[in-house]
């Protein structure tokens, strides 16, 4: 039964966004009896209407709507409009991302003690630990169903995956398996077991892999304490004269705006939306955005330090076939100045479909070098790089004012340069990947320039002291005690591991908090 | 294609006898271009036959293929056969055969080697005609399901049950 509230109840917390943050935060909330409005800029689309084709599937789901780009990265010439690889949709990214569920590290969230004062990087210490988090973590990995935990088999080996387990073992790595991954070896919590079918970037038809969009928010929907709103994309949150948030205004389906009063509202539009949001919620009393008294918010941004390699070989290896990413070697993950470069990397399997392929494997090349590349695809073996990438304060997320979209706001300036730190590690990444490949007989091997990010991290993130960030350790901006940030924006360090398993348990974590504040009365 | 490959109901020799030969691929017409073996025909609307021409062999030259037929690339490029795009695109192909003849070339498609297209299109690689040809391309060329297979691309395997069962980790020369 989904819950109906009035715009002017101001009992309801409102979420913006309702991906593996915001999606899971609003059915944990709605669990304990909290009621929630969820506001989703994007449709609702269910597996029966994913589209096992790129284009098709990209124009379905992506997030389209206009940035821009500045800085160093390639992204800015090579996609200029284009920064991330995300999704508009209820569920958000959890549609389109791989599946790899990893924990961050217990280092890693020491990443400013452990690599020390790194020239050029804003590194900090999360005001958290690992061992804080492991009991969420618990939670997240059962309830994403996580292969390789909890006694969950771990998904079998596609071709994809032998190639790159050969060439890990043929140059001694030893930390090589099939991935701690939110799809489904077995049948579980209700949905069935992978199919090998791969498109898993496009949303799994089968619902074999973990996607708020057709768990956490049904249930969520199902207690009567939740109302997702679809086509409801936010412009600004307002707030009262004590200067507590109160209120979401947003541009509703038929697109006239409508004003949502709120006891609260937490902000999950991923790294660039919502940093974007608290920024063109600029007021009199908050002239440079909510909640950004640090001067941080929009700063720090991190995408991950990636890249790809891929391998031709003599015979066909067919990589598209099955679970995409059900693969990863993590001998490399440790942190070991002695490789020129601090932090370190996973390298995970990975393939594209011929019309991805032709899109990224060099954008903008042409001619006989790339067509011959082309010509091997059915050949190729191919692998993803995940580092951490050093938060710097001038990579940041700003308006431009420039360009405004379709309701008149300003839109996300994405600016980028790699850290030497990050080109270090990806150029020893790519020579490892060539390596591995050549081993086991590859005839020519390729390295790949980023893609368009699909980790977007960092832009509001955690600190310990107000001065450093924009929000505590449960989430909570430092300046407005009823605003959260609830995204892989409150990250304060990337760390090497795909975000999502550490987003969705930190969503349980601040639901816990957050229930527990409103029933002191904190809140 | 195929239904444009006998034009009119014209036979090929017909065909041939009604046109005149541009660069070695191709033959042109009255309001058509052709390939030289007149194995497919396009009758054009808005550019010129010679300048469809062009750009079917400039197509070719930037994602060159060997196994991918013309008519491939023809389905690619005819979208700039409007009102609309041809000014432009004439003003592109004029700009190549500029290139060409500052080269000792009659022109672009007259230019034999493909070598030596290809250092034609080096020096006008940055000019916006060209970029916007090579982006069209990206998607024009390689999302056309008829090119997958050439590739050993399967496309989407969901309505088969996806591979489980059907060879997603059959590799034998490990």
């Amino acid at each position: 039964m989904t819950a109906p509230f009035d715009l002017s109840d101001d009992s309801v917390v409102v979420i913006v966004g309702t991906g593996a943050g915001g999606g899971v935060l609003a059915n944990e909330l709605a669990q304990k009896g909290v009621s929630v409005v969820a506001l989703e800029a994007g449709g609702r689309y269910l597996p029966e209407d994913y589209i096992n084709d790129e284009w098709e599937s990209f124009g379905q789901l992506a997030w389209v709507e206009p940035r821009t780009t500045s800085g160093d990265w390639r992204v800015a010439r090579d996609f200029p409009n284009l920064p991330a690889w995300i999704v508009k949709a209820v569920g958000g990214t959890s549609i389109h991302w791989a599946g790899a569920s990893l924990r961050i590290q217990d280092h890693e969230f020491r990443a400013r003690t452990e690599y020390g004062n790194v020239s050029g990087a804003n590194l900090l210490d999360w005001p958290l630990t690992r061992a804080e988090l492991d009991p969420w973590y618990d939670k997240a990995e059962k309830k994403l169903g996580v292969t390789r935990t909890n006694d969950l088999p771990g998904l079998p080996g596609n071709n994809n995956f032998k190639v790159f387990e050969a060439g890990a073992k043929a140059i001694g790595y030893t930390q090589v398996n099939t991935g701690h991954m939110a799809i489904n070896s077995v049948e579980y919590d209700g949905r069935m077991a992978c199919q090998q079918t791969g498109f898993c970037f496009q949303g799994c038809k089968w619902g074999a892999k973990w996607s708020s969009a057709y768990t956490d928010i049904p249930r969520g929907e199902a207690t009567g304490n939740l109302e997702v709103r679809a086509n409801c994309h936010v412009l600004r949150i307002e707030h009262n004269e004590q200067g507590l948030v109160n209120a979401v205004v947003y541009s509703d389906a038929d697109g006239n705006e409508q004003r949502q009063s709120a006891r609260m509202v937490c902000v999950a539009g991923n790294s660039i939306e919502s940093p974007r949001l608290l920024l063109n919620s600029a007021s009199s009393m908050f002239p440079d955005g909510l909640a950004n008294s640090s001067g941080q918010v929009g700063r720090n941004y991190m995408r991950h330090t990636t890249g790809s390699v891929y391998g031709v070989f003599d015979k066909p290896v067919r990589m598209w076939r099955g679970t995409v990413m059900a693969g990863i070697i993590q001998d490399e993950a440790h942190n070991d100045p002695s490789r020129g470069f601090v932090g370190g990397y996973e390298m995970e399997t990975l393939s594209l479909g011929l019309p991805f392929m032709a899109a990224f494997l060099d954008p903008g090349g042409w001619g006989r070098e790339f067509t011959s590349a082309l010509d091997s695809y059915e050949n190729m073996a191919g692998l993803w790089i995940v580092g951490e990438d050093m938060p710097q304060e001038t990579n940041r997320v700003t308006l431009n004012t420039e360009v405004t979209d379709a309701f008149g706001m300003p839109v996300a300036n994405v600016n980028f340069d790699d850290h030497p730190n990050d080109i270090a590690m990806r150029n020893y990444a790519y020579m490892k990947g060539m390596e591995m490949y050549d081993a086991v007989g590859a005839t020519r091997t390729f390295p790949t320039p980023p893609y368009p990010s699909t980790h977007n991290l960092g832009t509001n993130r955690m600190s310990e002291n107000p001065r450093d960030g924009v929000v505590n350790k449960f989430g909570q901006s430092h300046d407005i005690p009823n605003l959260y940030v609830s995204d892989g924006s409150q990250f304060t360090t990337g760390a090497a591991e795909n975000p999502t398993l550490t987003i969705v348990a930190l969503a349980i974590r601040q639901a816990d908090h957050i229930a527990g504040e409103l029933s002191k009365g904190n809140l | 294609m195929n239904s444009q490959t006998s034009r009119e109901g014209l036979t090929r020799r017909q065909l041939l006898s009604r046109s005149a030969a541009v660069g070695a691929s191709f033959v042109v017409g009255a309001g058509f271009v052709a390939g030289a073996d007149a194995a497919w025909a396009l009758e054009t609307q808005a550019l010129s036959p010679e300048s469809m021409a062009a750009l079917i062999q400039l197509a070719r030259d930037i994602y060159p293929h060997d196994r991918i037929p013309d008519e491939n690339y023809v389905i690619a490029v005819k979208v700039y056969d409007t009102a609309d795009a041809a000014p432009a695109i004439e003003a592109g192909i004029a700009a190549l055969d500029a290139v060409a003849q500052g080269r000792g070339y009659p022109s672009y498609l007259g230019t034999p080697w493909e070598r030596d297209r290809v250092a034609i299109l080096r020096e006008m690689e940055l000019s916006p005609f060209f970029q916007s040809i090579r982006g069209g391309l990206v998607t024009g060329l390689y999302n056309q399901k008829a090119v997958w297979p050439l590739f050993g691309y399967e496309g989407e395997s969901y309505s088969e049950g996806g591979y489980l069962h059907r060879g997603f980790d059959d590799i034998n020369w490990l």
